[in-house]
């Protein structure tokens, strides 16, 4: 299981999707597609997202637990969903604000 | 890391320049790149600059945090000798510096310079490094010297992940469109000129830089890029309203400009309003924040501006005048002397807290409490609906006869007299009171009042307590270059009003 802490970087096995962990620590099973997703870089063995968790990913957005205790960035998208475990990781909707500077 | 991302997803948009020309995404991440092996080679503990915005700003900044160092924007306004003593105290470093006068900082121990155009020269069309950078975001990103009004200037410390909780919590990753365009007018030096190059990557809005603030030339730049957004301060708006209203009822306006924001110092209300006026289709935006939490930290929208303009509620109307709401992710309370909250619109002490609230400097202990709350040392009071209304600097507060007030509110009453131009209230020395209350004001050019008519406006609008003991009529009020009031300078030209007393 991926040991998460804030910067570190994950890939999914199954398809394009890249992430970022901006809050959460210790061992999570954060997975895309229904898989478990890997270290950067580590090579993936190819397959597709599985049923139910192919929604895919959308550049820039961040993505929460329903607890917000993990908190991950998307910096490449990709047809998986996030979650952990079973569950699927929310859309963190960007509160609208003008831009300030 | 936010550089990456853009370059990534937009790296063909142009970030930087004329929106014909000017450097993209892809070329601004590559540059950066090529930057920090130059700044790693170097050796040094800094990568510092001391010289006017330019392409070279976002290079370096970037380029810095790639190499894993922090930035050090430096006030080039400063003297050579101030400026030689901050540079002595980042050493070893680079220093990014002005072409037109590169003997500014010779000689000193540790300290290499690297021209502008050098730079650009060095990073133009090579190869950047494979992607390799600290992502823990505890490093240091920003180092920025507070103006040091109050003795030695401290350096205030934000790293990687107070600037990057910012910049999430509040700009839309691509949320601009393409035809979108920031003009960037604040100094480097000015925590604003720093969050605006991070925001507008992030958002993937062009920016366009003037290096040199002028009225004239700024209007112009809008018009001529069709600028969509800008950030100002206040004296830079009063400045603006100045040209706008020379070129008469017919005049071309900015119609470009979608949205303005403010900040960095109290807007008189006059300005605030007339530019509401001159530019009725731009959205307003007041921003407060400090440099030690990295940036903005409330802001009052442009839905408010125009709802408390039209409002005959006094209440309303007075947030024309306030900060606005905290950001969702900032809490902001108001304290007394012990650190105690106080009621609803009681004053008070502001403090902040959340993750981009850094409150560290290098050298000195963290002024953040051991719960993460930061005394910002600016006075204020919330309204029952949440706006903030800073009055001011609590050190500013001037204190007579045992009875606390606020320099902002006087100075407010007399800039809305016609005749004021502009008005500054301080405290000097009182025998009896241990300060009297002493309002410089300038006049607008051959409009006159008497120094009782204007005590009359005071004492009308507050209490009597808050009337000037003395009117004193000058030429100009001393600023610095951010639109920052020089209390301190006005204090010591003004001395001679006090009794000498040391209360």
């Amino acid at each position: 299981m991926p040991s998460l802490k804030p910067g570190s970087r994950f890939t999914s096995s199954v398809c394009t999707t890249q992430v970022i962990v901006v809050k959460g620590a210790g061992e999570v099973d954060l997975r895309c597609g229904g898989a478990p997703m890997l270290a950067a870089g580590a090579a993936t063995d190819g397959g597709l997202p599985a049923e139910g968790a192919s929604g895919g990913t959308l550049m820039g957005k961040r993505y929460v637990d329903p607890d917000e205790t993990v908190e991950v960035l998307c910096t490449k998208p990709g047809d998986g969903s996030l979650g952990v475990g079973d569950a699927l990781l929310d859309l963190k909707e960007a509160k609208p604000l003008p831009a300030s500077d | 890391m936010l550089l990456e991302m853009a370059a990534d997803g937009f790296g063909d948009r142009v970030a930087l320049g004329p929106s014909d020309g000017g450097l993209t995404y892809r070329e601004l991440y590559d540059s950066a790149g090529v930057a920090s092996e130059r700044f790693r080679a170097d050796g040094g503990s800094h990568v510092a600059m001391a010289d006017l915005s330019s392409a070279a700003l976002p290079v370096s900044l970037f380029g810095a945090a790639w190499a894993g160092l922090p930035f050090v924007p430096l006030n080039y306004r400063l003297t050579d000798d101030e400026l030689a003593a901050l540079a002595s105290r980042i050493s070893p470093a680079i220093i990014i510096v002005d072409p037109d006068s590169p003997d500014r900082l010779t000689g000193i121990d540790g300290i290499g310079l690297l021209s502008r155009h050098g730079l650009m020269d060095l990073v133009e069309g090579a190869e950047p490094p494979e992607p390799e950078w600290d992502m823990s975001g505890e490093g240091t990103a920003i180092e920025l010297f507070t103006s040091g009004t109050t003795g030695e200037p401290k350096a205030a410390l934000l790293r990687h992940r107070h600037l990057v909780s910012y910049v999430l919590g509040s700009v839309e990753f691509m949320g601009a469109h393409e035809d979108e365009a920031a003009l960037v007018s604040v100094p480097p030096y000015h925590v604003a000129g720093i969050a605006a190059i991070l925001s507008n990557v992030y958002a993937g809005r062009r920016v366009v830089q003037l290096p040199t603030f002028d009225a004239g030339d700024w209007v112009a730049l809008v018009r001529a890029e069709s600028v969509t957004s800008a950030m100002v301060v206040p004296t830079m708006l009063t400045r603006i309203v100045e040209v706008l209203d020379a070129e008469g009822p017919d005049g071309p306006g900015l119609p470009t400009l979608r949205s303005l924001s403010y900040g960095g110092g109290r807007m008189p209300s006059p300005t605030i309003l007339r530019a509401l006026e001159l530019l009725p289709t731009t959205a307003f935006v007041n921003a407060y924040g400090l440099t030690e939490t990295s940036s903005t930290v409330a802001l009052l929208g442009p839905d408010e501006h125009r709802e408390a303009m039209a409002s005959d509620d006094p209440v309303v109307r007075a947030r024309l005048g306030s900060a606005g709401r905290p950001l969702p992710t900032i809490e902001v309370t108001i304290r007394d002397d012990l650190g105690d909250e106080v009621a609803v619109g009681q004053p008070g002490e502001i403090w902040v807290r959340g993750e981009q609230v850094s409150g560290e400097y290098r050298g000195s202990a963290p002024r953040l409490t051991p719960d993460g709350w930061f005394p910002t040392h600016d006075g204020g009071w919330m309204d029952a609906d949440g706006f903030l209304h800073v009055t001011g600097r609590i050190d500013d507060v001037i204190v007579k006869g045992g009875q606390n007030v606020s320099p902002g509110e006087i100075e407010e009453v007399l800039v809305c007299h016609p005749a004021v131009a502009d008005a500054a209230a301080i405290g000097l020395p009182d025998m009896q009171w241990g300060e009297r209350i002493i309002a410089a004001v300038v006049l607008h050019p051959g409009a006159s009042a008497s120094p009782d008519e204007l005590r009359d406006v005071v004492r009308d609008r507050l209490r009597s307590n808050r009337t000037p003991d003395h009117v004193e009529f000058v030429g100009s009020l001393p600023y610095n270059d951010t639109g920052k009031l020089l209390r301190r300078v006005l204090r010591s030209d003004l001395a001679h009003l006090g009794d000498g007393s040391t209360g």
